[in-house]
Formats: structure tokens, C-alpha cells, sequence
């Protein structure tokens, strides 16, 4: 019995790292095709290294795969080298386990960690043969692989139908049964959509039949369920989709229809029909230590970006920092327990062979027992030569230690997220974070031998100054000082200190979600102020600036906070030949201006103009548990420079408190008792007098994050898709 | 205690770059629960080395990798136990004690090494080739234009050529558990259904090394023939020492444990 491979020897030997293609990590699951009911292709619309250090897709896959009537495979967008042969050769997309054509399955489900991989999930459904619109999908009609960037035909008959697809959604959401209807299980796969990006689906709503809103081990069963009887049943593909929209969590986009004032700003949001909720309620996973894990990881032979065991210790953050999306839409913070934790660090390692293990949250020192945690995985670790790394750790005496005692700290860097350079803007953003937090915390890292730290900030945040912008390069120059005031014979040569600058995107979800945004030229101009502002400093040449793509970060906001109408500018853009966007190497802000102008999509609309308090969003009909109210409340207090404390210190009435759990229905007092021993500082953490949780958050070594918290494709688990 | 190891590598395994086995081989050992040593020093690895990295593309039935164990185990039972956590396309063969030292490394003993040449769907040549092949080799000298990534010197390939065999049998590799019954699996039946085209016997190791690819190559250009990289899937099927005048398989170097 031979393997046969969706692509032919040669195919492979001539495209950069053929490993990419092969579905043989270690660990795979691989099921017969006919002996299940229900295939599910799962999708990390972005390069297989970085689509496999996704927890969230493995969570899913080990989770999906446990049911006995599904099958789940894995899909990764081709690298640009074989997307060009498949369009060549017409080689439809394929799942890796069983290389058969993505087209085949059930279910399609893509993740939507990042804004700029949306052209990738055009490239996925082009590649496969999907029709790119989900109102395409209903009826009878085909569609070649990769026909989009090629066909002229196909073309203009794409480019008409975006224009109509929420009529032909009306009229046949109203009426299915027409006979051009496609039956359930018929035509192309359903597409699901879930993720981080889906709290805003409304730019790549009409690319989508499906999304899944919130965490993914609720409700998916569920859906699956339902496939299956209405698969039985013989329904048209529609009718799946109006029943589908009845499971708390799932939105439909074809059954909802937007209106917008003659200005362009929505005026409502309702849905076609009876039974069509108009709120859909974000899905959360109550008990940690009941949500499925995985036991056997995949191992990949490709050195992928997280090259390493992860365990999700707690989901959620108690810190509520108000540009943070992540800190918001994870409400309430939930901890599993340090019994299944430690569990589940023996299981993984023993059934992987990793030589590492990286805590996962989004905030590890706010886990409770985190102490109890490293004494445990060091003793396991060590004498196995297993490193222990720890992203998203505050700087503390007790932080310096750990990582001491499990890593090298010549090779190794701190990095601290303040965010703002000043107090004030600090305050403003929440980041309860003190100068004297962040040079105790520098000068003990020092002190432990540590000698190059990272700062990290974002330029362009709401009430920001010139002022603020300076503060950057003022706080860096105090933290080397810190490190010159050590004698001389007690340090090792000079200190680095890199900072790197991001450009705040305003968020939905957030109390920033009002923000408005800037042009590329005064992003630019921020940053040089900085790098002006460092260059004056005393010990500048111990201090290196960088900064980020201020074009990218423009349309990161115009996706982040689009509506419906977004989406030609995308297919335009995808059909120019964007693709890949998050690489440097292929971003092309031309090919973007251009697609905007064929569009006439309104950059200045999305990203400058003033948000009024009372607006309607295009992301208001989802109920993501923390209410509008106090987003607003918490927008007006940022204005007031005014602090709020944070979820383990007292409750803000946030909303997500409904859930019934997690940090929520903690005790408090209690859980402050358990949590945090008094380290060698005595920092009195637990002491609610203290106004304001002190959170250097850092990050050792190569787990390089752009904040401080951990991003999305760091791995926040069992997201939805 | 060194242990010899011996594998194979075949079907999608062929995929897999020297690096990324050599990874991939770290994990199957702390999979299979193997305790190896580990160098001193500032950072700490697994000591291990491999004696003759292959190419990718290239199936093999006989990869070597030289491990120190902390704690040594019967060769059978460390055979079974990495068989246990092998992937898929990788078989684990055979396991030996060897002599430390520098001499004894493997990448410092090969010399040899023998290839199986299949054609790939669609790039055969016509029949009649292989005496045509046969009178080419009958040459006394071959030259043949050696490119490396700095140089380029011409070398006469025919003394390099240590055997040939136009009518090879079918391969049969087996492994010292092969006989228990269930694990006894011929790791190369399932990758090559057609019968083999050539056997060649090529000089290998540090100095005079050539790969099967450069003689086929050479000889469709002197024969006019189309020739492209894809044009064969070829299988190592053996490493060599020299021990006086004869060739010996690099385990044979160890004792069984």
C-alpha cells in the first residue's frame, strides 16, 4: 500500500520545506474518511509554523477528534512558492491527515487570531474551490480552484454578486426551499469562522456562514448534532443555517441585515427573520477542569514557532487594562486546578518528547498557585533537562528567582510592558503599573545578572502627549542608570536596553473602542519624537529604538472596527494579489489604496472620525459578557486619568459576572490569601490598601510578545476555532 | 556506554531534513523513556552524532546515530522500546555498543556506501539503457565536473564506482526484533512496489564522496538522455567501513548488548 499524497514527489522536492504538507507529525489522528459521519476541516489561515503553535487549533482537533462519528484534520495556507503551483496545476486545496480535497468535508473552520490574515482565508476558500461568499453557496453552480485570481469571467460575476448577495440572503431566507437550492451536505463545506477576530465578524461576515462566538468547548457538539439530523432530514443548506442560528453562540450572517445612515454610520442591526436571536451571547467554558485538554500534542518535525509544550494555566485576565481586548472578552478569569495542571504537564511531556514547557495565560503571576506550580514542574524538569519558560510574568522577587533557577539568565532578556512612557498615560490606559515598580523590578534583575531588557510601548493611545511620547525615552535612560549605579565589578559590561514601540489599534470590546486613530505620517512622526527624545538621553548608546509599520497598523484599525462593507475592499485587495499580509515581504500598501479606491471604502470613516458615546456597532449585537455600559464608563474614566482596580481587588460590574464563576464568585480576601504567599519584598500583594495591583508583566527570553500580555497567536487556548 | 543505532527511513519520512530527524530523534528518545547522557557545559545537549546525513528525498535502510546512554539497556530491549515511539516510516533496526573516540565516530569511518535506483512514473528511459550503461562504466576514466558551494574541480568519478548491478533483487531489511511476531514489519515493502532499476556501490565519507545523483547525471549527459533531479527515487541501502580490504556495515563495528 502505497501513501498517496495530494502532491507529487516533485511537487514537494521543489517548494521550501515540504514537512509543511505531509500530515505525519508525531501524534497525528487519522481516521478512515467513510467510517465517520462528520468531517471537519480546521484552518489557521496563516504559514504551517506559525498555524501549528496555535493551542486553541489543538485543543479543538484532540477535543473534535474524540468523538467517534468526526473526523478532524488540518489545513494551513500554502506557502506563496506552492499557492502559485496549485493555481497552476489546478490542484485543489487538501487537510493534511487524509490529503483529501478541502472541499469534501462538512465543515470548514478557520481561526481569526489577527486581522491581516484575511486575505489568506480568500486564498483558503480560492484554493479549495469555495466559493468566496457564503450567499454563493447556496445554490447550484460551481467554482474551479483557484479560479479568482485568473478568470476574467469569474471575475465580474464575483464582483456582481457581492453587490446583491444580502438581497439573495433576504429572499431566500424568507423562502427556502427553492428548487436551485442546494441540499445540506451537497454543495461546498459550511465555513465557520471563531476566534479573537470574530468579536467583530462584520468585515468578513459575507465570506462566512457561520461564527462561532467565544469559546470553543461549549457548544460545537451541539452544531454537530444538529448536522447530522438535518443531514438525515435532507434540508437545504439555508435551512441548517436558520436552525444553526437557534444554538446560543452561533451567528448567521445571511439571516441578519444592516442599515446605515446617509453618513455611512449603522442605524440597526436586526435579524430576517423569526427565531434568529438578535443578540448573540459569547460562549464560555465555566469549569477549566472539565474543558477538554489535549494529552498527546502533535509533534511536528518542522522547528515551528512554539516549539514546545503549552499549558493554558487560567484563561481570562483580572487586570482590565482598556486598550486590552484579550482582558476583556476572556472575562471572567477562570484558573484550572494545580492537581489537573500538573496532570496534565506529565501527560504532555511524556507523549511528546518536547525538551520544553511554557506556561500559558495572559497573566501567569496572577495565577493563584503558581508557586506550588514551579516547584512541581522544576522538580520534573530539571534532571530531564526540560526548560521551564514563563511568558507573561510580572517582575518580582519571586519571578527572579524562578526563572533563575530554570533558565540561563547570560543568554537570556527581561522584557516589561509598560505601555506608556508617563504616569499619567498610564493611568489613562489602566496599566497600574508605578516608575518605582518598574526600576525595582529592573535593578533586581540586574542585580540576579540579568543585563538586557526590553521595553515595551504603544504610541498613538487616547489623550496621548509629546509629553508622554518623551516619557519613553526618559523612563529607559532611569532604568540604565539603575543598572551603571551597580559597581562596576559587580556587572557584566553594558546594559541593553531595547525599546520597541507599537501603534495602538482601538479594539471592539473595549473602553478604547471609541478611540479614533491616526494617519501614517503622525504615527511616524511619534516615533521619531522617541527616537529623537533617546538620542539626547545620557546613556543613549545602551538604548536602541524600534518601531512598527505605522501603514499596517492603519489597516489592522480598519478591520478591527469595520462593518459589512469592508469586505469588498478585502476580496478587491485579495483578488490584486494581497496575501500574506502580516509578512513584511509581501505587504504591499499600494495594492491596498488601490483596492480602497475600487471600493470606496472610507479610511478616514473607519479609522479617524470621532465616535460618538452613543453610536451604534457594527459589534454591538454580540453579547461578549461585559456590558456596553461599563465599556463607557471605563472610556470616560480613562479621560479622567482615573484608575480602576482591578477584578481580584474588587468588582467593577463589568457584566461578565452573569457567567456565574471564576474570579467572579471567588471569595476574594480568601483567594488573595491563597494566591500570594508574601514574597521576599513583602509586597503586601493581597492588601487591598494598596490602591493599585502592581503588574510589570514580562516576558523571559525568546517568547517575544508585542505587549506584555500574551497575543492571541501565543496561543489563548480553546478559543473558539 | 555508546550505542550504534542503526534505522530506516522511508515513505514520507524521505521528506524529512537532517535537522529536524535529528530533533525529531531526541524526542523519540525521551518518548521511549531513555536516559541520555548529556554533554557538560554551559548548555547541556543529548550526546549523540550521526555518521552520514541523507539527503532529503532520499529513503534510507541505514541511518546511523551514535548515542551515549546513562543507563544502558539490553540492545533488544532499547530496539523494542524506540520502535514503540517511532513515527511512522521509521523502523529501528539495530543496536550495538561501540568504543568511544574519535576514530570510532561513525562520520569518520564511512567509506562506502550503496544505493537502489527506481524510476520515478513518467522519467524512464527506454529499454536497452543498461547495456549501454554497463559500456560506460567500462571506461578507464570518467570525468566529471564536481561542484561544490566554493569550488568546481573536474574529478574522474569511475574509480569511485566501487560496484554496479543492472538486474538488482528486491531489498529485504530486517531488524534484530523482526522476528517477534507483530514487529516484525519489512520497513521498505510498503514504499516501492516497482521491482528496482540499479544497484550502485559508491565511495562515501569526508574525502571522495559522490552521490548516485552525479553518476546519473554524468551518464544521461554523455548518453544523451533527459535527465532531471526528479528522475530517480533512490534508497541508501547500507553504510560502509573499511576493515582491510573489505567493506563491513558500520554495526558491525559494535557487539550486541
Amino acid at each position: 500500500m502505497k501513501k498517496r499524497l495530494a502532491l507529487s514527489d516533485e511537487i514537494l522536492l521543489s517548494v521550501d520545506k515540504p514537512e509543511r504538507y505531509l500530515g505525519n507529525e508525531g501524534n497525528v489522528i487519522k481516521k478512515d474518511p467513510s467510517s465517520v459521519d462528520i468531517s471537519f476541516a480546521i484552518c489557521f489561515p496563516d504559514v504551517y509554523e506559525i498555524g501549528m503553535s496555535h493551542l486553541g487549533i489543538q485543543i479543538l482537533y484532540e477535543m473534535f477528534n474524540r468523538r467517534p462519528d468526526l473526523a478532524c484534520e488540518r489545513v494551513y495556507s500554502p506557502w506563496v512558492d506552492l499557492d502559485r503551483i496549485m493555481r497552476e496545476k489546478e490542484i485543489p486545496l487538501f487537510a493534511l491527515e487524509s490529503q483529501r480535497p478541502v472541499r469534501d468535508f462538512d465543515f470548514l473552520g478557520i481561526t481569526l487570531q489577527y486581522e491581516l490574515c484575511y486575505t489568506n482565508i480568500l486564498q483558503i476558500l480560492d484554493l479549495s474551490g469555495i466559493p468566496l461568499y457564503a450567499s454563493e453557496r447556496l445554490y447550484k453552480k460551481s467554482c474551479r480552484p483557484g479560479s479568482l485570481r485568473t478568470d476574467q469571467t469569474k471575475r465580474e460575476e464575483n464582483s456582481d454578486k457581492q453587490g446583491s448577495s444580502r438581497e439573495t440572503s433576504e429572499r431566500n431566507g424568507g423562502k427556502s426551499g427553492f428548487s436551485d437550492c442546494l441540499l445540506l451536505g451537497e454543495g461546498t463545506p459550511i465555513v465557520i469562522g471563531g476566534g479573537p477576530c470574530a468579536y467583530n465578524p462584520e468585515p468578513i461576515a459575507d465570506f462566512f456562514d457561520i461564527f462561532y462566538i467565544g469559546e470553543g468547548e461549549t457548544v460545537y457538539d451541539e452544531l454537530f448534532d444538529l448536522y447530522k439530523s438535518c443531514r438525515q432530514e435532507g434540508v437545504t443548506r439555508i435551512e441548517f443555517l436558520r436552525r444553526a442560528a437557534g444554538i446560543e453562540g452561533i451567528y448567521v450572517p445571511l439571516l441578519y441585515r444592516p442599515d446605515y445612515h446617509e453618513d455611512g454610520r449603522l442605524k440597526s442591526f436586526s435579524p430576517l427573520m423569526e427565531g434568529v436571536p438578535v443578540r448573540v451571547k459569547k460562549q464560555v467554558m465555566m469549569n477549566m477542569d472539565e474543558a477538554p485538554y489535549m494529552d498527546r500534542p502533535l509533534v511536528p518535525f518542522l522547528r515551528v514557532t512554539q516549539d514546545r509544550v503549552c499549558l493554558e494555566v487560567q484563561r481570562g485576565c483580572i487586570r482590565g487594562c482598556r486598550f486590552c481586548q484579550a482582558g476583556m472578552i476572556y472575562r471572567p478569569t477562570r484558573i484550572r486546578s494545580l492537581e489537573k495542571l500538573k496532570k496534565q504537564a506529565d501527560l504532555m511531556l511524556s507523549s511528546t518528547g518536547q525538551d520544553e514547557i511554557s506556561l500559558s495565560s495572559l497573566s501567569t503571576s496572577d495565577y493563584p498557585y503558581l508557586p506550588e506550580l514551579m516547584d512541581y514542574l522544576i522538580d520534573r524538569c530539571r534532571p530531564n533537562h526540560i526548560n521551564i519558560s514563563l511568558p507573561s510574568l510580572r517582575i518580582d522577587a519571586f519571578s527572579l528567582d524562578v526563572m533563575s533557577k530554570v533558565q540561563d539568565v547570560k543568554k537570556s532578556s527581561l522584557t516589561f510592558a509598560p505601555e506608556a512612557g508617563s504616569q499619567r498615560l498610564r493611568d489613562v490606559i489602566n496599566k497600574g503599573l508605578t516608575e518605582e515598580v518598574i526600576l525595582r523590578g529592573a535593578g533586581d534583575a540586574f542585580r540576579g545578572g540579568w543585563n538586557k531588557v526590553k521595553l515595551y510601548f504603544m504610541l498613538g493611545q487616547p489623550t496621548e502627549t509629546e509629553e508622554d511620547r518623551k516619557a519613553i525615552a526618559h523612563l529607559a535612560e532611569k532604568i540604565a542608570e539603575t543598572y551603571y549605579e551597580i559597581p562596576k565589578d559587580q556587572r557584566i559590561g553594558k546594559c541593553t536596553i531595547t525599546i520597541s514601540t507599537s501603534f495602538f489599534v482601538p479594539k471592539p470590546f473595549t473602553p478604547f473602542q471609541w478611540a479614533s486613530m491616526f494617519t501614517p505620517g503622525d504615527y511616524l512622526g511619534f516615533a521619531s519624537t522617541v527616537n529623537r527624545e533617546v538620542k539626547e538621553m545620557l546613556n543613549h548608546k545602551s538604548i536602541r529604538y524600534n518601531w512598527h509599520e505605522a501603514y499596517v497598523t492603519v489597516l489592522e484599525g480598519l478591520f478591527a472596527r469595520g462593518d459589512r462593507r469592508v469586505s469588498s475592499c478585502i476580496a478587491a485587495a485579495y483578488r490584486a494579489g494581497a496575501l500574506f499580509d502580516a509578512w513584511t515581504e509581501f505587504w504591499d500598501w499600494d495594492r491596498w489604496v488601490k483596492a480602497m479606491e475600487e471600493t470606496g471604502t472610507d479610511l478616514f470613516f473607519y479609522t479617524r472620525r470621532t465616535r460618538e458615546e452613543d453610536e451604534l456597532f457594527p459589534w454591538d449585537f454580540i453579547d461578549a459578557g461585559v456590558s456596553k455600559a461599563f465599556l463607557l464608563k471605563e472610556w470616560r474614566r480613562a479621560h479622567e486619568e482615573t484608575v480602576t482596580p482591578n477584578c481580584q481587588q474588587k468588582c467593577s460590574g463589568c457584566g461578565a459576572a452573569r457567567y456565574g464563576g471564576g474570579v467572579c464568585v471567588m471569595p476574594r480576601k480568601q483567594e488573595a490569601d491563597d494566591a500570594f504567599p508574601v514574597s521576599e519584598h513583602g509586597s503586601g500583594r493581597n492588601d487591598c490598601a494598596v490602591p493599585i495591583e502592581k503588574a510589570a508583566c514580562m516576558v523571559p527570553g525568546e517568547a517575544e510578545t508585542e505587549t506584555a500580555c500574551m497575543v492571541p497567536e501565543d496561543g489563548m487556548g480553546g478559543e473558539a476555532l | 556506554m555508546r550505542f550504534r543505532i542503526r534505522y530506516s527511513k522511508q515513505g514520507l519520512m524521505k521528506f524529512i531534513g537532517h535537522l529536524d530527524m535529528m530533533r525529531y530523534f531526541q524526542k523519540t528518545l525521551r518518548q521511549a523513556g531513555i536516559e541520555v547522557t548529556f554533554t557538560e557545559g554551559m548548555s547541556p545537549h543529548m550526546s549523540m552524532s550521526y555518521a552520514f546525513p541523507l539527503g532529503v528525498g532520499m529513503t534510507s535502510d541505514s541511518e546511523y546515530v551514535d548515542v551515549d546512554l546513562d543507563i544502558p539497556l539490553a540492545s533488544r530491549e532499547l530496539i523494542r522500546r524506540l520502535n514503540l515511539a517511532a513515527a511512522e516510516g521509521v523502523h529501528f533496526l539495530d543496536a550495538r555498543v561501540i568504543e568511544p573516540g574519535k576514530a570510532n565516530k561513525g562520520m569518520n569511518l564511512v567509506q562506502r556506501a550503496d544505493y537502489t535506483l527506481y524510476f520515478r512514473e513518467g522519467h524512464e528511459w527506454e529499454k536497452g539503457w543498461k547495456a549501454d550503461f554497463a559500456a560506460w562504466l567500462n571506461q578507464d576514466s570518467i570525468m566529471v565536473l564536481k561542484k561544490s558551494k566554493k569550488t568546481e574541480r573536474e574529478v574522474n568519478i569511475r574509480p569511485l564506482i566501487f560496484a554496479f548491478d543492472p538486474e538488482p533483487g528486491m531489498r529485504c531489511v530486517r531488524g534484530i526484533c523482526d522476528d517477534e511476531g507483530e514487529e516484525g514489519i519489512d520497513p521498505t515493502a510498503s514504499d516501492y512496489d516497482a521491482p528496482p532499476d540499479l544497484f550502485l556501490g559508491l565511495s562515501a565519507g569526508s574525502e571522495n564522496n559522490i552521490r548516485p545523483e552525479l553518476v546519473m547525471e554524468a551518464y544521461a549527459a554523455s548518453a544523451g538522455r533527459e535527465y532531471s533531479p526528479y528522475s530517480f527515487q533512490i534508497n541508501r541501502d547500507e553504510v560502509y567501513t573499511k576493515s582491510g580490504d573489505r567493506f563491513i556495515p558500520l554495526i558491525e563495528l559494535g557487539k550486541t548488548l
